[in-house]
């Protein structure tokens, strides 16, 4: 069985040696031209004059371009066109394309875009929370509002109350490879477009507008990205079409890409948070009632706001029943890069947001906050499947049995395959949590100057897309007359290993081994109206459709041998197809099939069944099933400075039967660090003029080799998903990003350890803010 | 031999669009993220270079190995790379090539702590668990026979007067062309023509002055060329002012102290550069030169507002001497991310007590103002008072006389004040053995 082997990536030995290509090392046709574009110098005002003499007049540049010059409107947005490709008359952020250079180098096209005069008569530039909130600047009409009972009437009756607000910071992706695209024009006017993108048909789909094509005078092909991270669902949009757009005009090959700075000042990045809270609670923690204020920093346009809006409101109740809730969530419109999906898509936002609820309780009523946690967990999954194969099941006193009313979601969708319990007991034995947690507040009081905390925290992440006909996915798979397979499918390649996990899946069906397989790059014109590599469903629904497509052909040449050699079954394992007593390769199998006329290829479908959302009222059944987590972190801290490190980080993650347990657990590491980096080190400052201050890794801080935990113990949960996924596997890109949660509390752990006051930490909790905190719980100004 | 290309060409583009030799990437384009890694070596050893802020004359009558050389003449993989794709190491592959190369010079050079070397290659897939576990994987191999390289081609290659051979040349060329820009080890000088996309039409290249890097260590005095890099400077610190030493190790990265030198990093100004407020607690003196002319002068008095130094068009710093002392240093360096971060603080004290009283305190800080400063005042509330907490909290206020500090993206002006009056107290506590540094606390 080629699955559920830790087998490496399969373009690791390419990544090692430097032979894995990348958009930008395509080699390019002699006479390609390179673009850069021109950006706006503020944040928000109406354009008074382009000069762009002194570009025109630089060296090696061809075209100069702005909005005028254009036949259409391009434009650049996933959701609501409401992102013209170059600026029409306003500028709506500081880093707004304004011009489009075209140049013989890239050099060349970066150096003359810095010569452009824009002249703009500015206007007020709402930057904040609260410039949008005093503007009334929004997406959506007014709030949306998710609710289940009465969380008013239950928070007031409760025995205790608290509330309280958190800052919660965005997060630049960071991606290594930089936006890129490279579009080749075609006869006819088509255009093939070679786009580092996690969503081709997007590409394809914005270019044929551009361009006043049909789609299918487009194709789009990725083979790699050099990491994605949701970065590239939208993000790409804007050198594609303009590489498209001067492809056309010229008949030349164009290739845009942005140097770092550019991509850091133009591209949308996690939405940064307020949460305010208000919690009704017992004196065991329990809660009562719960009401959230979710504002989201939405930036300029739309792009995948509102979704991602509405997953971080179907995230406020992470692990936790809440019996009376209410969400209320704002997405607010402001002068800046136009925020975008990030690995978790709101999820992590509305996560924290429950997670300081969890901590602030526990702090109120001097409790370990792993118990107010446990107090507080949904009840545990009724069908629980026993016997080999299908999990362990938990039988002990923090598995409460579960009925509808401890188990339904603040949107009313019901959990019933909630595994936290006996994860969290598991996790809570295997990092010695509590002889720990004592060691910790030993070691605290012994040293006046660090301190040490250690926290627990699970994750419960809701998997389909919450856009109900996303959850669809195609395949093209091809075996050839000697026996080698040819492997298509929609998903796209951005590190996380989904290739060589859907050819584990195509091998498995034709019991052969993956160097079989050959895997080709993602185009649109073999697999079409695929939807973006997002939502963690890359492998759900792509290794469906590869499945499918594989059965298709299997089924295929075995109805023809079983009929050929007159037997009742046909097998395919160990390289080998079975006929009866008739043994043959598969090579052998596919030759005499070939020759006997029997179709060798075939596409493959897979959508998600049992899906229904109502997203403007908030109930009904968005997610197929859920995946779960929970990490245990201690930190230190210094109390003179604020300073702070990792010491150690136990998990435990959930992915279902593993595809591939090595290529998983490379998720959760790579989740985990990414995850606490936001929450700590990784800080945007953007000045009052709306100008983003760090724009580069020298100002931009994402964690370093040595900021990873000194002791990093990943395991996977080894437990069937109860949904029949591929393989009863689990999806694993975004879940363990909020693991990553946990570090930031053992962080307000180390900090309470020094007052009394509760510390409200925000993040990211740099040294600056952990040093506020530490004033703020020993009661200080 | 390369002809006819520009004195500022990176190395990266080169190797990408003349070369086509790919597999080097461009991650940020300003030598913070270690994509462009390669191996150069020369009469020194091997060492890595980040390729995107690295001009072609720099590597002048140096070998050049980029991954597509790490990789075996037949194909065959380096045990670094082996170990990557065993311990799944990578996940993009776009920061690998880097990360590979960083690996291999380190296993060449037997270095073992992985995170040291490995500070100046971001990767943001992994989490960096399974790197490490691939270098330690391949820590014990062989280095492959390719690895070595064959410098004897290289020793008497000519040069122009913009790459001078000695600080005689260079005094000489200088005098004659005082607006050139001097090139040391470019991690500054590079960004001013890779992000602000300058033209330096006149350069001249220090890296082969010799003479400018050595370091000379008397009973009285350490004598550093200006041409030492922090490399070497680290090295040389390490029994010492071993504080000094570790702040280096977290200064810039391996990448970047193979390149940068002691001289760059004092003559272009900077408010928030490492080394000299370290040098300056040590009472460190500045040798110039114009022509055949010298003068020296205390480090301090070299910076004299933002942007602005003692130093005349065609002067250029040669050494700086440290007076030889008993080792009381410590340097306290405050940033985001620990490594391979510019400080929001940096500060350095080195006060000597004698007979349980102050007797000379000097302490210098950068960050805190438009120049690297020393904080006088906060000296003076030291001198003659008792070493105790009472003395250090009673000379804590002190700071905000000395220092105005900005607010800016690494941290406002109220951490700023707040953190270096309380390094003062971190001071007073590390050097009664009590334990400050949360990079020596263990789980």
């Amino acid at each position: 069985m080629s699955v559920t082997q830790p087998l490496p990536h399969d373009a690791a030995p390419l990544h090692v040696t430097g032979r894995a290509q990348y958009v930008d090392d395509i080699p390019l046709p002699a006479d390609t031209l390179h673009l850069a574009f021109g950006t706006s110098p503020v944040a928000a005002g109406k354009i008074t004059t382009i000069d762009l003499e002194a570009v025109r007049a630089a060296p090696g540049v061809v075209m100069v371009l702005n909005a005028d010059d254009l036949d259409r409107d391009a434009d650049t947005s996933p959701s609501a066109h409401d992102e013209p490709l170059l600026a029409t008359g306003e500028v709506h952020f500081l880093g707004q394309p304004v011009f489009l250079v075209v140049a013989h180098s890239h050099l060349a096209a970066r150096r003359a875009a810095a010569l452009g005069r824009v002249e703009i008569d500015a206007t007020k530039a709402l930057l904040t929370i609260e410039d949008a909130l005093a503007a009334n600047s929004r997406f959506e009409d007014g709030p949306r509002i998710y609710q289940k009972g009465d969380a008013a009437q239950a928070i007031t009756t409760a025995q205790h109350q608290i509330s309280g607000t958190m800052e919660i910071g965005g997060q630049e992706h960071f991606y290594l490879e930089g936006q890129a695209a490279l579009a080749l024009p075609q006869d006819n006017g088509d255009m093939v477009v070679h786009s580092s993108t996690q969503h081709p048909t997007e590409i394809q789909h914005k270019v044929a507008h551009a361009l006043n094509l049909p789609m299918h005078g487009v194709r789009v092909e990725i083979r790699r990205m050099g990491g994605g991270f949701g970065g590239k669902e939208s993000q790409g949009n804007g050198l594609a079409v303009s590489c498209a757009i001067v492809a056309a005009r010229t008949g030349r090959p164009c290739k845009m890409r942005y140097d770092r700075d550019d991509d850091m000042m133009i591209t949308g990045k996690r939405h940064d948070f307020r949460i305010t809270y208000r919690a009704g609670f017992d004196d065991a923690g329990q809660l009562s009632g719960v009401e959230f204020v979710q504002f989201a920093r939405c930036g300029w346009s739309q792009d995948l706001s509102l979704p991602v809006a509405d997953r971080a409101m179907l995230h406020a109740d992470n692990a936790y029943h809440l019996p009376h809730a209410r969400i209320e969530s704002h997405r607010l419109r402001t002068n800046t890069q136009s925020a975008t999906a990030f690995r978790g898509f709101g999820g992590p936002q509305g996560v924290v947001g429950i997670e300081r609820v969890m901590d602030h309780i526990a702090h109120t009523l001097k409790l370990d906050p792993l118990a107010v946690r446990r107090a507080n967990y949904y009840a545990a999954g009724q069908q629980t499947p026993s016997g080999p194969g299908t999990g362990r099941r938990f039988g002990g006193a923090h598995s409460p049995q579960g009925t509808p009313e401890n188990q339904t979601t603040p949107y009313g969708q019901e959990v019933t395959d909630f595994i936290l319990h006996e994860m969290t007991e598991e996790l809570v034995n295997t990092s010695k949590y509590h002889a720990r947690r004592k060691a910790v507040a030993d070691w605290n009081a012994k040293n006046p100057i660090l301190k040490k905390g250690i926290a627990l925290s699970p994750v419960k992440f809701g998997i389909s897309f919450t856009l109900t006909h996303l959850n669809q996915a195609g395949a093209l798979v091809h075996v050839y007359q000697d026996g080698s397979i040819q492997l298509n499918h929609g998903g796209t390649e951005m590190g996380q290993g989904l290739f060589q996990k859907v050819a584990q899946v195509a091998a498995d069906r034709f019991g052969v081994t993956t160097d079989m397989i050959k895997i080709t790059a993602t185009d649109t014109g073999k697999v079409p109206n695929t939807s973006a590599t997002a939502a963690s469903s890359g492998s759900d629904l792509n290794g469906m459709a590869v499945k499918a497509a594989c059965d298709n052909i299997r089924t295929r040449m075995s109805d023809f041998l079983a009929e050929y050699y007159q037997v009742p079954e046909v097998r395919f394992e160990d390289g080998m197809v079975h006929a009866g007593d008739h043994v043959m390769s598969f090579a052998q199998a596919a030759t005499l099939s070939y020759e006997h006329r029997i179709s060798l290829s075939s596409t493959g479908f897979y959508k998600t069944p049992d899906l229904a959302w109502d997203r403007i009222n908030g109930t009904g059944r968005p997610f197929f099933y859920f995946a779960y987590g929970a990490a245990v972190t201690e930190v230190v801290i210094d109390t003179l400075t604020g300073e702070n490190r990792i010491l150690r980080a136990d998990i435990l993650h959930d992915a279902g039967t593993s595809l591939n347990p090595a290529l998983d657990i490379g998720q959760i590491e790579g989740g985990y660090v990414q995850g606490a980096g936001w929450l700590t080190t990784e800080e945007l400052i953007w000045d009052d003029k709306g100008r983003l201050r760090t724009h580069a890794p020298s100002t931009y801080k994402i964690p370093a080799c040595g900021d990873r935990p000194r002791i990093f113990n990943v395991a996977l949960w080894d437990a069937a998903n109860r949904e029949e996924t591929i393989y009863r596997s689990k999806a694993v890109g975004e879940p363990p990003f909020m693991l990553g949660i946990s570090a930031h509390l053992a962080l307000s752990d180390a900090v309470a350890a020094c007052g009394n006051t509760y510390p409200a930490l925000e993040a990211p909790a740099t040294p600056e803010e952990i040093l506020r905190a530490l004033h703020h719980t020993k009661g200080a100004a | 031999m390369v002809q006819n290309a520009s004195a500022t060409q990176t190395l990266l583009d080169w190797l990408r669009q003349e070369r086509h030799l790919t597999g080097t990437k461009e991650g940020c384009n300003e030598g913070d993220c270690g994509a462009c890694t390669v191996m150069v070596t020369d009469t020194e050893g091997a060492k890595t270079l980040n390729a995107c802020i690295l001009f072609l004359p720099q590597l002048h009558g140096k070998a050049l190995r980029t991954i597509e050389g790490i990789t075996g003449p037949d194909g065959q993989m380096h045990p670094v790379q082996e170990a990557m794709v065993t311990h799944h190491g990578s996940q993009c592959g776009f920061c690998t090539p880097g990360f590979i190369a960083s690996m291999a010079v380190g296993h060449l050079n037997g270095d073992t702590d992985h995170d040291t070397t490995l500070a100046g290659n971001l990767c943001r897939c992994t989490g960096y668990a399974p790197i490490v576990r691939a270098a330690e994987a391949a820590a014990g191999k062989d280095v492959p026979s390719w690895m070595h390289e064959d410098l004897s081609a290289l020793a008497d290659l000519d040069a122009d007067a913009a790459l001078p051979k000695s600080s005689d040349d260079l005094a000489r060329a200088y005098a004659a062309n005082p607006d050139a820009t001097l090139i040391a080890g470019a991690t500054d000088v590079g960004l001013w023509v890779t992000k602000q996309l300058r033209d330096l039409d006149q350069v001249i290249f220090l890296h082969r002055c010799a003479d400018m890097q050595q370091i000379e260590i008397t009973a009285d005095n350490i004598r550093i060329g200006a041409g030492v890099t922090l490399d070497a400077l680290g090295k040389a610190m390490r029994d010492l002012h071993p504080s000094f030493a570790e702040m280096i190790r977290r200064y810039g990265s391996a990448q970047v102290r193979a390149a940068a030198t002691i001289g760059g990093n004092i003559a272009n100004g900077s408010p928030i550069g490492d080394g000299p407020p370290a040098l300056i607690a040590l009472g460190a003196r500045l040798h110039l030169r114009q022509g055949d002319t010298r003068r020296d002068m205390a480090l301090e008095d070299f910076f004299v507002a933002y942007g602005k130094q003692d130093r005349a068009p065609g002067e250029f710093v040669e050494a700086i001497t440290i007076p030889r002392q008993p080792d009381q240093l410590r340097c306290y360096k405050l940033s985001k991310r620990f490594d391979q971060d510019i400080s929001a603080v940096c500060g350095c004290f080195n006060i000597t007590v004698d007979a349980g009283h102050v007797v000379e305190a000097r302490i210098a800080f950068g960050g805190m103002a438009g120049i690297p400063a020393r904080a006088s005042a906060v000296e003076a509330a030291l001198i003659g008072q008792p070493w105790d907490e009472i003395t250090i909290t009673a000379a804590m206020p002190a700071f905000a006389t000395d220092f105005s500090p900005l607010s800016d993206m690494r941290a406002s002006a109220a951490y700023r004040t707040e953190a270096a009056q309380n390094l003062l107290l971190r001071y007073f506590h590390d050097m009664n053995g009590q334990s400050v540094s949360v990079l020596e606390v263990t789980p």
